[in-house]
């Protein structure tokens, strides 16, 4: 078993390697993470900072990206940005993937009543319309950081449930699994040790696919002044407040905008890449289709 | 069939249910007094009371959650704290304009959706199909709300060619349904590419090239219409978040749409029409769901015929 799963990742990481633009996505992110953790030493100026007299500069030397009606640096708050970005993206998809897998394995493995229910909400929380009830939740709960996390983690989980809940209806059959519960195998053991490694692929892939979205329902969010509160500085509300100045200062606007397409597009390539390189079926065929 | 329906309605019917007791609950849990917020800080007690008494406020939960219900099934959405006018006035009057957005949005989303998706299908692995295939990712990946004013700013103020906001005639649409639309027509155009290979790799695809049939003929009546269910599949569901999409766009071109009130009451506060707006927009949604399930089981006789033998 050790020795098959591990061949498995091995196959994968070859896959994975020989994917181009994979690779590519992966090394963007992980420089705009390095970016991320690395802002407060890399920023000549405070993201928050208000220096009157540099209101709305052109691009610069001083400032690469220009600053905004407050004398901002553009550029550091989008540095400051992508943390707040990619801290609501991968910590709202943790909680959604953590949400989603209970959920899809309990219904998948004691089936029943359990399954009837938790199939309900999984139709019932994909059939809400996602943005419309993060609005309503995030006018309930304030704006923040962290109710921005919780919002969105718990609104995005049912398509994992979903995915899990497949999956475990197919293996909670096979000969292993059986012969561990003939063996006395408590049913948490079961769901810890066999059932979850069986998932693991599958949730990496969804994770990766569901930060995009959450991030882009971050940056809608704040858009709306619905995100995390003025001044801290987020890719969306910086769009809000460049809008007043499109007639003349269009870098303003353009320069947010890029950011949250490359971490998006990245995170969406890396995902479809881990996708083919993940998914058993592609293997037989060498990982090409 | 008629079982299928049946069962899918009730199913609807409970999920509108769950949605309008989820909506209350998290309405319910917004900090600060509305009562006080609405007569200001120097309100005497009795007149507190009075109001609270006129707005319903002053009975257990449940049963403030019941009212509501029946208003509702009642077409009675409640009166909005600043306005003092029926919701669902407010309601008709702004969501025209979201459903003239999200529709115009579909329009250009399913035509250069399809459109691009079956281009990069039929010349697939060439050049053409990787520009579409780029310029999707491109445009899955921008949030509709920055396209806009990219838009605003190239198209509406440097070419000057349309106006940028408000709404006064069909010629104001046109920016902010591209701006919408472009999103969904990249997903669109993946979802048609790859649904249009898969059938295109099968045997009676072959068959109908060995019969000398027209390659255009094959594409549109062979391959297309075996490819449709995915196809559809993701029309019906995008059709939720191009309303919710709408509602964001809507802000940037400055339209009087739902989602404009919808902000406009969040920062006011007006709990009423934010209950009234999130339970209409939901209940619109689910009932689509409910339509796509019914327009499936129709174009797909696997669908049918598996649910009939249920």
């Amino acid at each position: 078993m050790k020795n098959k799963s591990s061949s498995f990742y091995h196959e994968s990481f070859r896959i994975f390697r020989k994917n181009k633009t994979a690779m590519i996505s992966l090394a963007i992110l992980i420089f705009l993470i390095a970016v991320a953790l690395l802002a407060p030493w890399i920023c000549r100026y405070d993201p928050d900072a208000q220096v009157l007299k540099d209101r709305l500069l052109f691009p610069s030397a001083a400032h690469w990206f220009g600053t905004d009606e407050f004398g901002r640096d553009i550029l550091t708050r989008c540095i400051y940005g992508c943390r707040i970005s990619l801290s609501v993206g991968i910590v709202s998809q943790l909680i959604a993937t953590v949400i989603g897998y209970s959920m899809g394995v309990c219904a998948g493995y004691f089936g029943g009543r359990t399954d009837d229910v938790i199939s309900f909400l999984i139709q019932l929380f994909s059939s809400i319309p996602f943005l419309l009830f993060a609005m309503a939740l995030m006018c309930a709960l304030g704006s923040g950081l962290v109710n921005l996390y919780v919002s969105l983690g718990l609104l995005t989980w049912a398509s994992t449930a979903r995915l899990i809940r497949g999956t475990v209806l197919q293996i909670k059959n096979q000969e292993y699994i059986q012969a561990c519960r003939a063996d006395g195998g408590s049913s948490l053991r079961i769901i810890m040790k066999h059932l979850l490694p069986n998932c693991i692929p599958m949730l990496i892939i969804a994770i990766t696919l569901g930060i995009p979205n959450a991030i882009l329902s971050e940056a809608s969010l704040s858009y709306l002044g619905l995100g995390v509160p003025a001044p801290t500085a987020s890719w969306g509300s910086m769009i809000a407040g460049s809008q007043t100045f499109i007639r003349t200062n269009t870098y303003y606007s353009l320069f947010p905008g890029l950011c949250i397409i490359i971490t998006v597009m990245a995170f969406n390539m890396l995902g479809d890449g881990l996708r083919d390189a993940l998914d058993p079926k592609m293997h037989s065929n060498g990982g090409s289709l | 069939m008629g079982k299928y329906i049946l069962k899918r309605a009730l199913l609807a019917v409970g999920i509108i249910l769950c949605i309008s007791l989820i909506t209350f609950i998290i309405l319910d849990i917004i900090p600060g007094d509305v009562v006080s917020a609405m007569l200001g800080e120097f309100a005497s007690k009795d007149a507190i009371e009075t109001a609270r008494e006129q707005l319903g406020l002053n009975v257990p939960l449940p049963m403030q959650y019941l009212n509501w219900l029946g208003g509702i099934l009642k077409g009675d959405f409640g009166t909005s704290y600043f306005q003092h006018k029926p919701v669902l006035d407010l309601i008709a009057n702004s969501f025209q304009y979201t459903l003239i957005m999200a529709l115009a949005a579909y329009v250009v989303a399913i035509i250069f959706g399809l459109l691009t998706g079956i281009i990069a299908a039929v010349y697939h692995g060439r050049k053409i199909d990787r520009i579409v295939m780029a310029l999707s990712v491109f445009g899955i990946s921008a949030p509709s709300f920055w396209v806009a004013i990219i838009l605003q700013i190239y198209i509406g103020l440097r070419l000057g060619l349309f106006p940028v906001s408000g709404v006064k005639s069909p010629i104001w649409w046109v920016l902010p349904s591209l701006s919408l639309g472009l999103r969904y027509a990249a997903s669109i155009s993946r979802v048609t590419r790859t649904s249009m290979l898969e059938v295109m790799n099968q045997d009676y695809i072959r068959t109908a090239y060995a019969k000398g049939l027209k390659p255009w003929r094959i594409i549109f009546q062979h391959v297309f219409r075996n490819a449709l269910v995915p196809i559809v599949t993701i029309l019906g569901n995008d059709f939720g978040s191009l309303l919710t999409g709408s509602m964001i766009t809507e802000n940037v071109f400055n339209i009087p749409g739902i989602g404009k009130m919808l902000i406009d009451a969040i920062n006011r506060r007006d709990i009423p029409v934010v209950q009234g707006g999130v339970i209409y927009v939901a209940g619109i949604c689910v009932l689509v769901y409910f339509l796509v399930d019914l327009l499936y089981a129709v174009i797909d006789p696997n669908i049918r015929l598996r649910k009939a033998a249920d």
